[in-house]
């Protein structure tokens, strides 16, 4: 295996752990102030992705459509949040699990009647199609680059929202103390429908992210919610820069995984069986970095005790 | 108000009566949609003892209800194509005997709850919810990724298995096998959750803290729960294999986990019938609602949120109005 073949493969692992950040940012936020477990954060991922379809197929306009996933899905989040989600604070883990289980059917089935069951394809902008050639004569996909920096810029937008911000502020005392920050006259249930709307916006932007690399159809959303879960349970539910760990870690190992893993096992096996094994265990192996990753601490890399 | 007694012999006298409807109204089609309730009911049953009883909440039994049904279609597929199973160091051949799978099956299950359960229980509330989940995903790509057992499109079995002295391919004769087997399943459920073990399992659920003062090793009652919740689930998960002649990795899906947990929170949590009631429920749904409209999952999603939100307790909870011992 070449060097630039590998570092390729790296920039693949970064982008799509990148990716894997900005819907995990979102669910350890919502778990780190309301305590609430939201399978239905998939299908945000899933409707942000149609808004930008369904935006850039009528304006042809890619930026646009980026931001109507953000809009879309936010508002969608603040709704569920108003309706349904709200009712759920005070229940048990068994309740919220059920409950946003059932938003899934929902929102599954509604997409499909209104799409249909066809994928819709959203097409990478012109100014970002072909390759850059990076130092070290590196040829990269533009686009992939282009959400590699994206995703990097939200992480820091969000870590300077947290920490220095007065919202923020709420944020993380909203995190330590509920009560407490209630009492001293903060209007909570707004906080917490801000919370969920944010972390609503930022799933709808990685499924519009994604979706212009494969396509935008039902469904797409659960399996990124359970690498997600992944995610946050190595990085420790409700630290983000937990979140941002966990999901590099994830990214680079599945993406490094898939092509080393049979070329490692070629080196002493014959090849078919060298691709069925490798490709079989690469499939495992971010389940197998989880549970190593609990057998030495349980509740992940920068979660709290 | 009804006894809950009453309730669940009420449940079990329909069940007998399926077969007769069926035969009286020459719609044989019923029996089959039985089969797959009580099937569902016992996967149910073996998640409600984790679930409800222990207060485990595992979203990743798809992955025994999987391994239950790959141990059936393995066994049998090797059967089917007279191809020993391994040769060295010793010959094991393929079997076509229901109750040789059932025990495979259930011994399979159980050795991968262990080893799930071991992992897992070492977490607790939502971390464990993902951690199950997580793991059940890890077999559904497994399975699809492995091409030796059919892959991504799932392995046929053209004849259901033997059960000695009956014919297992009349659809009344394997019902009754089903229902057979649940009744024992409830059986020794019901026995487990009132003896020693039931109750300290129970009490763990309640007060983890008093059960550990008392003395009580509770990481290891809750992973004997696991195992055994386990391979109940696996068993199922070889009957519904059977009954559909086919396993594909859809049974480790995770939304097969979320659908055996329908079962439960339909019926009622904890309560002895309440994935019973819960699977033939969600199955008369599914028949009449599947042929009311293509998207009946919607109304299936709007039933589930407001049984969620509104109706604690399930069926059973609404219609006798008793709590159980161990709510919430």
């Amino acid at each position: 295996m070449t060097t630039i073949l590998l570092i390729e493969q790296v920039l693949n692992g970064l982008q799509f752990g990148v990716m894997l950040f900005l819907m995990a940012a979102g669910l350890t936020l919502i778990f780190g102030v309301m305590g609430l477990i939201n399978l239905a954060h998939g299908s945000l991922y899933m409707i942000g992705a149609f808004a930008a379809a369904a935006v850039a197929a009528w304006t042809g306009n890619f930026l646009l459509a980026l931001m109507a996933s953000l809009i879309v899905a936010a508002i969608a989040g603040a709704i569920i949040e108003l309706t349904v989600i709200r009712r759920l604070y005070d229940r048990d883990h068994l309740d919220q699990v059920l409950a946003t289980f059932a938003l899934i059917l929902i929102f599954s089935e509604a997409t499909r009647w209104v799409f249909g069951s066809f994928p819709l394809f959203l097409n990478i902008p012109d100014a970002l199609k072909g390759t850059i050639i990076l130092p070290g004569g590196i040829e990269y996909s533009l686009y992939r680059l282009t959400i590699i920096l994206i995703g990097l810029a939200v992480a820091v937008g969000l870590f300077l929202l947290i920490s220095k911000t007065r919202v923020g502020m709420r944020i993380r005392a909203g995190e330590n103390d509920r009560e407490m920050i209630g009492a001293l006259g903060v209007d909570i249930s707004v906080l917490y429908t801000m919370v969920f709307a944010l972390g609503a916006a930022l799933a709808g932007l990685s499924g519009a992210l994604v979706g212009a690399i494969q396509s935008v159809e039902v469904g797409m959303g659960e399996p990124v919610l359970i690498l997600a879960f992944v995610v946050i349970v190595i990085g420790g539910i409700g630290s983000i820069k937990g979140a941002l760990a966990g999901a590099i870690l994830v990214g680079l190992t599945d993406t490094l995984g898939r092509t080393m893993l049979p070329v490692i096992f070629g080196t002493f096996m014959e090849a078919s069986s060298a691709t069925t094994v490798g490709s079989a265990l690469a499939s495992m192996l971010i389940y197998i970095l989880m549970a190593g990753v609990l057998l030495f601490k349980p509740t992940g890399l920068f979660g709290k005790a | 108000m009804i006894r809950e007694r009453y309730l669940n012999m009420m449940v079990l006298a329909l069940l007998v009566l399926v077969p007769a409807y069926a035969v009286l109204m020459d719609e044989p089609f019923t029996i089959t949609l039985a089969s797959r309730a009580v099937i569902f009911a016992l996967a149910g049953v073996g998640l409600n003892l984790a679930l409800g009883q222990g207060g485990l909440v595992s979203f990743g039994h798809a992955a025994y209800f999987g391994m239950g049904g790959y141990a059936m279609g393995i066994l049998a597929s090797h059967a089917q194509n007279y191809e020993p199973l391994m040769e060295v160091p010793f010959v094991i051949e393929g079997t076509n005997s229901m109750p040789v799978i059932w025990l495979v099956a259930i011994v399979a299950s159980a050795l991968l709850a262990l080893l799930i359960g071991a992992l897992s229980l070492r977490t607790t509330g939502v971390y464990f919810i993902m951690v199950t989940l997580a793991f059940g995903q890890m077999f559904y790509y497994f399975t699809i990724s492995w091409p030796a057992y059919g892959g991504e499109d799932g392995l046929s079995i053209y004849v259901r298995n033997q059960f000695p002295g009956l014919n297992t391919l009349d659809p009344i004769q394997f019902y009754g096998i089903c229902f057979v087997l649940l009744l024992a399943v409830l059986y020794g459920v019901n026995r487990l959750n009132k003896s020693p073990f039931g109750l300290a399992l129970n009490g763990a659920h309640q007060n983890e803290e008093r059960a550990l003062t008392v003395g009580i090793n509770v990481y290891r009652l809750r992973l004997v729960a696991f195992v055994i919740s386990g391979a109940i689930t696996g068993l199922a998960g070889a009957l519904f294999a059977d009954l559909n002649r086919f396993v594909s990795p859809t049974m480790f899906s995770w939304g097969v986990s979320g659908e055996i947990m329908i079962f439960i929170i339909l019926g009622g949590v904890a309560r002895l019938f309440g994935p019973v009631v819960g699977a033939a429920v969600y199955i008369m749904l599914e028949h009449f609602l599947g042929g009311l409209s293509e998207y009946w999952f919607i109304y299936l999603g709007v039933i589930l949120l407001f049984v969620v939100l509104f109706a604690k307790g399930g069926i059973i909870g609404g219609l006798s109005k008793k709590e159980t011992r161990h709510a919430g």
